[in-house]
């Protein structure tokens, strides 16, 4: 029985990370979303949710399974349009336009907000060819452009030193950890503005997870990073802000340090004691 | 039990293929021939030679009642021979039956000669001289180098006459009846002037001073080629005189040791995979049947493939799955059921009636009242064909579709390419396996199909391949032979059917083969394919 224990369910600096000061308010936004219903077919999903995702920094959505976080995430690049029967309420703006208006070219979109996967997903195509699918894809085919960004992205990923020698052998061969690693290369290679993480690390080992998560806090210094995890652990390690989800509800968001050690509501202080979930 | 079923196919298909190999290849092996005195009691004895094809044991009272002079005593069954006796010119028939009990003094001779001729089948007898123009040049043992030496010049001009007939006239007829078509066209247009009639006139000139000179050397060509002459002899003492040039290949069978049956054993298999058929397609190779086969399931490939391939992808990935695609679904499934003869007849009615008619009168006016598309062809056939395999195409294709794992697609989307780029770049190359897989099916499938062909553009004898020198180098609507067919019209439709069932075996062998090349080439394609994109298996 946890009853009665103190409000605060994780230590902070026993993760090995300084405690931050960190304000929402003063933050600059980056996506808005000003109350989202989502429905799939009848059923709706996600329940007049609202936040503001804060331009540079990382972002975790947690909650149990089912609560919502990943549909919501995938809201931000529409990714649930491919979904039968999905329907969206509301606005969502990127740097103060609506993605949902009549006419937003989502391919362009995509490319301003990167996304990653649960499972590692190369293409079965060489290391390289997945590096460069993207700028491909925009027509970009010179070989110098390339040939540095697949450096540059690979080096972002942390994954040059391991692959430079086999650039052009199958991604297939990778290690899991590896893969998706190149996933996230591939994705920052088209320079989006946002990169959108979808429980990357629940297909990795332990030292794979901590690779990316080094990884992304060395990306957040130039990409607004958010992120869903089943983890708290990890999003107590990786994120600046943490929105706990419930039942297709935003129960609570804020700087992570006060959502771990403060949580405002019952839900949430119990969700992260491991009560529940 | 399942294991049973499996052994139960596989003796099944390697019996099939044994008996259809031996029968078939037994065929062009140089076979002993014996001479023999047979007597039919109560008859004058007579000499008689020829290849032994086939004995059997007959019981004697059916001899009795079939009128044959048995003698009612002696064993219950009596050997009853088929003996390939030749000389068709002088007997009326290659083959005769005997009973074994009446031949007495059998014997190979050495010297005995078979000739295989251009007309009449096989001969059969002794060789008695060789002259050239009618004057004796060698006679006894020395004729036979001399005959050798002069068949492999009868073979350089025959070859010589080949190339002069078939490509160079064949050049200019080509070019004559485009002269003709192109006047036609200009008078049916009304532009007729007389400048341009001169410049026919003088196109005209031209190729018939081309072809006054090809003539000349034709006319001394076959000259030459009838120069020689041999003189032989029957078994039963009745001579005749051969031109050479109607001799192809002249052999002692008796007289060969094992090395040089293997090498005319060898020399026989290349002539029939690699000749064109004589004598009403019962001699000769069928290198035409191969051509016309492989060529019109390429182009049926060709058709098929994006075909099968886009309405794979429109149902797949752009139709809103509904009661019309469940309906689209079911009604290609059951195109697979439909006999082919029923697709024949479709591409009779449809195909070369409605659409060659309606070429033929938009762009071939002038060549009327002769049709050029609107006749049986290659074309047509090829796209009967590809009608009738679309269905596998398209199920195999989906089924591929359907197993590339949605993660990839999402990966894709999510780096800012569209549908289309997506299904271009990941999914199309991911999935062509499961294309092979698909087209492989189909060849195998028409490849093999007869029925309909038979209505669309096969013939018994095609006068020249559908690719030749002449623009536009492929003819698409010319018709063509096909090995399928052949087995039916050497089988059943042929004039001389002891000479022919061999053929039948060998051709149906070769048919097998052709289609297990084509298989295998695919197959081969296709597990080279599935090694790059093996990412489906997780």
């Amino acid at each position: 029985m946890q009853h009665g224990t103190p409000t605060h369910g994780i230590d902070i600096s026993a993760l090995g990370r300084e405690k931050q000061s960190l304000d929402l308010a003063s933050e600059t936004t980056a996506i808005e979303v000003p109350g989202l219903n989502l429905y799939y077919g009848d059923k709706q999903a996600l329940f007049d949710v609202s936040l503001n995702i804060p331009k540079k920094r990382v972002t975790a959505f947690i909650g149990p399974s089912g609560c919502g976080k990943s549909t919501l995430l995938r809201t931000f690049n529409r990714m649930n349009d491919l979904v039968d029967g999905c329907r969206v309420e509301g606005e969502v703006n990127l740097d103060g336009t609506n993605i949902y208006r009549k006419g937003e070219d989502v391919a362009d979109l995509r490319r301003r907000v990167g996304m990653v996967f649960q499972k590692p997903n190369p293409f079965p195509k060489s290391i390289y060819e997945n590096v460069v699918y993207g700028l491909r894809i925009q027509g970009v085919n010179q070989k110098r452009i390339l040939d540095e960004t697949v450096e540059w992205a690979l080096k972002s990923a942390a994954l040059w030193d391991e692959v430079k020698d086999r650039l052009h052998e199958s991604a297939l061969g990778m290690s899991g950890g590896q893969q998706q690693r190149l996933v996230i290369a591939r994705t920052v290679a088209v320079q989006p503005e946002v990169l959108l993480l979808d429980e990357p690390c629940s297909a990795l080992d332990p030292i794979s997870t901590l690779k990316v998560e080094e990884l992304i806090y060395e990306l957040k210094s130039k990409y607004t990073i958010v992120i869903v995890t089943h983890n708290m652990q990890q999003a107590a390690r990786v994120s600046d802000y943490t929105a706990f989800m419930y039942m297709g509800k935003l129960i609570e968001y804020g700087d992570t340090d006060t959502l771990f050690t403060n949580p405002d509501k019952k839900q949430t202080e119990d969700y992260i004691t491991g009560r529940y979930g | 039990m399942t294991a049973g079923g499996v052994s139960i196919a596989v003796i099944m298909t390697i019996g099939l293929l044994a008996v259809i190999a031996t029968r078939g290849l037994a065929h062009f092996w140089p076979a002993d021939v014996i001479e023999a005195t047979y007597q039919i009691p109560g008859e004058a004895p007579r000499v008689m030679a020829g290849e032994l094809v086939q004995a059997e044991e007959v019981p004697r009272a059916r001899l009795a009642a079939a009128g044959l002079p048995v003698e009612v005593k002696g064993g219950e069954f009596m050997t009853r021979e088929l003996f390939k006796v030749g000389n068709r010119d002088v007997y009326g028939a290659d083959f005769s039956w005997v009973v074994d009990e009446w031949m007495s003094d059998k014997k190979t001779p050495e010297k005995m000669v078979v000739m295989e001729r251009r007309e009449w089948g096989n001969f059969y007898g002794y060789l008695v001289n060789v002259k050239e123009s009618g004057n004796l040049v060698a006679e006894g043992d020395a004729a036979w180098d001399e005959l050798q030496k002069r068949i492999t010049r009868i073979d350089e001009l025959h070859a010589e006459i080949t190339k002069l007939e078939k490509k160079d006239i064949g050049r200019i007829n080509y070019g004559l009846e485009g002269l003709r078509l192109k006047k036609r066209s200009l008078e049916l247009k009304d532009e007729l002037s007389p400048a341009a009639q001169a410049d026919l006139d003088a196109e005209r000139a031209q190729w018939d001073a081309e072809y006054k000179v090809l003539e000349t050397q034709l006319v001394a060509l076959n000259k030459e080629f009838n120069r020689d002459t041999v003189t032989v002899k029957t078994v039963d003492g009745r001579e005749q005189e051969i031109s050479l040039g109607k001799v192809v290949r002249a052999y002692q069978p008796n007289a060969m040791g094992i090395g040089q049956k293997l090498s005319f054993y060898g020399a026989k298999v290349w002539e029939f995979v690699s000749d064109d058929p004589r004598e009403a397609n019962t001699e000769g190779g069928i290198f035409p049947a191969i051509f016309g086969t492989i060529m019109m399931t390429l182009i049926m490939a060709v058709i098929v493939t994006p075909f099968g391939v886009l309405a794979a992808i429109y149902l797949r990935e752009y139709a809103k799955q509904g009661p019309l695609t469940r309906t689209i679904r079911i009604a290609v499934n059951n195109l697979a059921g439909v006999p082919a003869i029923v697709y024949g007849v479709f591409g009779l009615g449809f195909f070369v009636y409605v659409l060659g008619g309606s070429l033929d009168r938009i762009f071939f006016p002038e060549a009327a009242p002769a049709p050029t598309f609107g006749t049986p062809g290659l074309l047509w056939a090829s796209l009967t064909l590809a009608i009738l395999a679309v269905p596998v195409v398209i199920v195999a294709t989906e089924e591929g579709l359907a197993r590339i794992p949605r993660a990839l697609r999402e990966g894709s989307l999510a780096l800012g390419a569209t549908k289309a780029e997506t299904l271009w770049k990941v999914v199309l190359p991911m999935a062509s396996p499961a294309m092979m897989t698909g087209l492989i099916l189909a060849v195998a499938r028409a490849a093999g199909e007869v029925a309909p062909l038979m209505l669309v553009g096969v013939v018994k004898l095609a006068p020249s391949l559908p690719v030749d020198g002449n623009y536009p180098y492929l003819h698409l609507d010319q018709k063509i032979m096909h090995l399928g067919f052949h087995i039916y019209d050497v089988g059943f439709q042929s004039p001389n059917v002891e000479a022919a069932r061999p053929l039948v075996y060998a051709t149906a062998l070769l048919l097998v083969l052709v289609i297990a090349l084509l298989n295998l080439s695919a197959v081969f394609i296709r597990n080279h394919l599935r090694e790059k994109y093996k990412a489906l298996d997780h």
